[in-house]
């Protein structure tokens, strides 16, 4: 993570959904930095020897930045972070956090704003509604979830947005007509997405189909990074050679051996940790990369890939 | 001790513009080595810098406030064009008046003070005799447009970058002593569009290096960088709109008058990220010295020498330094026992 980071306190913990438990962070020391809607913070947590960091949306008004909130869903597969917060972290905990870094901030140009949240994925919109409220913004919300998992702040959010507001409830029957709701906009719309990879792949798809600029769609799209085989890195600059496990990622196997790579997103998509490869087959599962610098095998974006062999060879 | 603003004094027609002798002595010299080369030369500006030198704080206020503040003024009066803001640049402006307001008023409490009681403001700015009460974030309580405002407080040029898909958009600012260029021209461009006719520079990709460094800076951690190149006379606005008052003195540098005309024009950026609206505030403060003045500094004029000696043809056109360049060389190579 680059940049100083802010020391915070647990004010409040509680459950917003079957598997999303909601934390409100203060600072210790100085006032918290206000935030643009959309914003993320990388949250530290330090379990013995090990150091997980999971980037989290921050939930609170913008404007108010008397504390952080942010929302976790419990991981079935957690590769230890989202399992930490859940069961480890309670009122009055001490965590770290980076400053506020944005990725995925609104485009105020856009005439009208249609949010779509999966899941969990509703967390980062959270911050965007006092903004699009205050601005008298034109705006519509469609939350899909599964009610038995996810499904944090439906009744709050039904009450608050009135008409702007639809949710879908998977545990109900109830589907989102993604291409429906496209077809319905006038142009001058640009579409959100924070949520699983089926759904920003169905909204590109009805883009392609019926015209819809791609500058117009939005995506937050990093994810927590998948494990995969074990592999040896070897450092060719400083000469070290590591050991990365199957469940941590090539940039938290480094950090674990103190070497500083910059990065914010920690999922594939902001592009600031990718790293030169001199020799070792890759297999790249980033958003950032272009297809003629993957198939280039000279980087790799060390959040999420990793090698395809036993061995990788990197230029640090 | 802090330099005081002294009375007006003029960047046009008789140029009555003058360094004190402690202004020559903080003088943001730009040159860390004989031969001039480009790098992405950024570093952080971390604050408070070396007391009372130009990297003290984040906005720099010297002896030369109230003459540019009076300058800005006579621009805008002639071409209001020379500031602008596009409609979803509000908040960023209003994270700028925070953000300058809130700085100043610590960095220079005997100049300015600013209370706040929730979103209700009071500020003072002492040596512009304002003393205005507004709403945060009410751009119709104030009595400019919000960029307006506190661009005619605040020295040097101001820019406010949008940052969408990766890229930073120039969609408001106040331009008013620029180094020949245009933000009426560039307004809306993207990064690598504004930096378009810089040479060199594309093909050793510094361009995506800095793009991707700008796009990360993280709130609370500016970062600064200085840029060059030299102007005939004490001239501050010189911008594409007004060429025809300036373009022409070019060609009046002789042997005789290099000292006294010709001047060292220096850029101290910052970067600096918004919070609310994650906007990227880019400032360009200007300073200015004649070579007589720079070379009572013997490091100083060695150096210049060596730096305007080794310039690359490409950077002699561009920075549009031809008609003089030889000229310039010529005349500190007395400076350099070395020549």
């Amino acid at each position: 993570m680059s940049g100083s980071y802010i020391e915070v306190q647990v004010e409040q913990c509680r459950q917003v959904a079957p598997a999303i438990k909601e934390f409100a962070l203060k600072a210790l020391d100085a006032p918290l930095p206000a935030f643009s809607p959309g914003s993320h913070v990388v949250v530290e947590m330090r379990d013995g020897q090990k150091t997980y960091r999971n980037p989290y949306s921050l939930l609170s008004d913008p404007r108010d930045p008397s504390a952080y909130r942010i929302a976790v869903r419990l991981q079935e597969q957690s590769r230890g972070g989202s399992r930490f917060m859940h069961e480890r972290i309670a009122e009055g905990s001490r965590l770290r956090i980076s400053p506020p870094a944005n990725l995925f901030a609104p485009d105020w140009r856009a005439r009208k704003h249609i949010l779509l949240a999966g899941g969990v994925g509703i967390t980062p919109f959270m911050s965007y509604l006092p903004e699009l409220q205050r601005r008298n913004a034109d705006f519509e919300l469609h939350h899909l979830f599964r009610s038995s998992r996810t499904g944090a702040y439906d009744a709050d959010l039904r009450q608050r947005l009135d008409g702007r507001y639809f949710a879908y409830d998977s545990a109900r029957d109830k589907r989102c007509p993604v291409a429906e709701l496209m077809a319905a906009q006038s142009p001058g719309t640009h579409i959100y997405i924070c949520g699983p990879q089926s759904l920003i792949d169905a909204v590109y798809a009805n883009a392609a189909q019926i015209g819809w600029p791609q500058e117009h769609i939005h995506v937050e799209a990093f994810a927590a990074p998948e494990p995969g085989e074990p592999f040896e890195a070897v450092l060719c600059k400083s000469g070290k050679t590591i050991q990365v496990g199957a469940e941590e990622s090539l940039l938290e196997a480094l950090e674990r051996e103190h070497i500083e790579v910059p990065n914010l997103c920690r999922g594939g998509v902001c592009g600031q940790c990718v790293t030169g490869v001199r020799d070792g087959a890759i297999e790249h599962r980033d958003h950032f990369l272009s297809e003629r610098e993957k198939s280039s095998g000279q980087c790799l974006m060390p959040c999420v890939s990793r090698a395809k062999g036993p061995k990788l060879e990197l230029e640090i | 001790m802090r330099l005081a603003p002294k009375q007006i004094e003029t960047f046009r027609d008789d140029f009555t513009y003058s360094n004190s002798p402690e202004a020559i002595a903080r003088f943001p010299f730009p040159f860390p080595e004989d031969e001039y080369r480009y790098s992405v030369n950024i570093e952080p500006h971390v604050t408070p810098g070396p007391a009372g030198s130009a990297f003290e704080f984040l906005f720099d206020i010297d002896e030369h406030y109230l003459s540019e503040m009076a300058e800005r003024g006579i621009v805008l009066e002639e071409n209001p064009k020379r500031c602008l803001a596009m409609p979803h640049m509000d908040l960023a402006c209003w994270d700028l008046i925070e953000r300058a307001m809130v700085s100043l008023s610590e960095d220079y409490p005997q100049w300015f003070s600013l209370s706040r009681d929730g979103d209700r403001w009071h500020w003072q700015n002492h040596l512009l005799h304002i003393d205005d009460e507004f709403v945060f974030g009410d751009s119709a309580s104030l009595p400019q447009p919000p960029m307006e405002y506190i661009g005619r407080q605040l020295q040097g040029d101001l820019a406010l970058l949008d940052q969408r898909d990766g890229d930073l958009f120039l969609d408001a600012g106040i331009v008013t002593c620029p180094a020949d260029w245009s933000l009426a021209f560039d307004a809306g461009m993207s990064f690598k569009e504004w930096h378009g006719p810089v040479p060199l520079a594309h093909e050793m990709g510094v361009f995506e290096r800095a793009l991707k460094y700008l796009t990360a800076i993280p709130v609370g951690s500016p970062v600064r960088r200085l840029n060059w190149t030299l102007t005939v006379n004490a001239r501050m606005d010189t911008s594409p709109e007004t060429y025809p008052e300036w373009g022409h003195e070019r060609t009046g540098i002789t042997a005789e008058n290099v000292g006294e005309k010709l001047h060292l024009r220096v850029e101290l950026q910052v970067l600096d990220r918004m919070p609310r609206s994650n906007a990227l505030l880019f400032s360009i403060r200007t300073y200015l010295i004649s070579f007589d003045d720079l070379c009572t500094n013997p490091d100083w004029a060695r150096r210049m020498h060596r730096v305007l000696k080794t310039l690359p043809p490409e950077l002699i056109e561009y920075k549009g330094l031809s008609r003089y360049h030889q000229t310039a060389v010529d005349w500190l190579s007395r400076f350099d026992p070395l020549s």
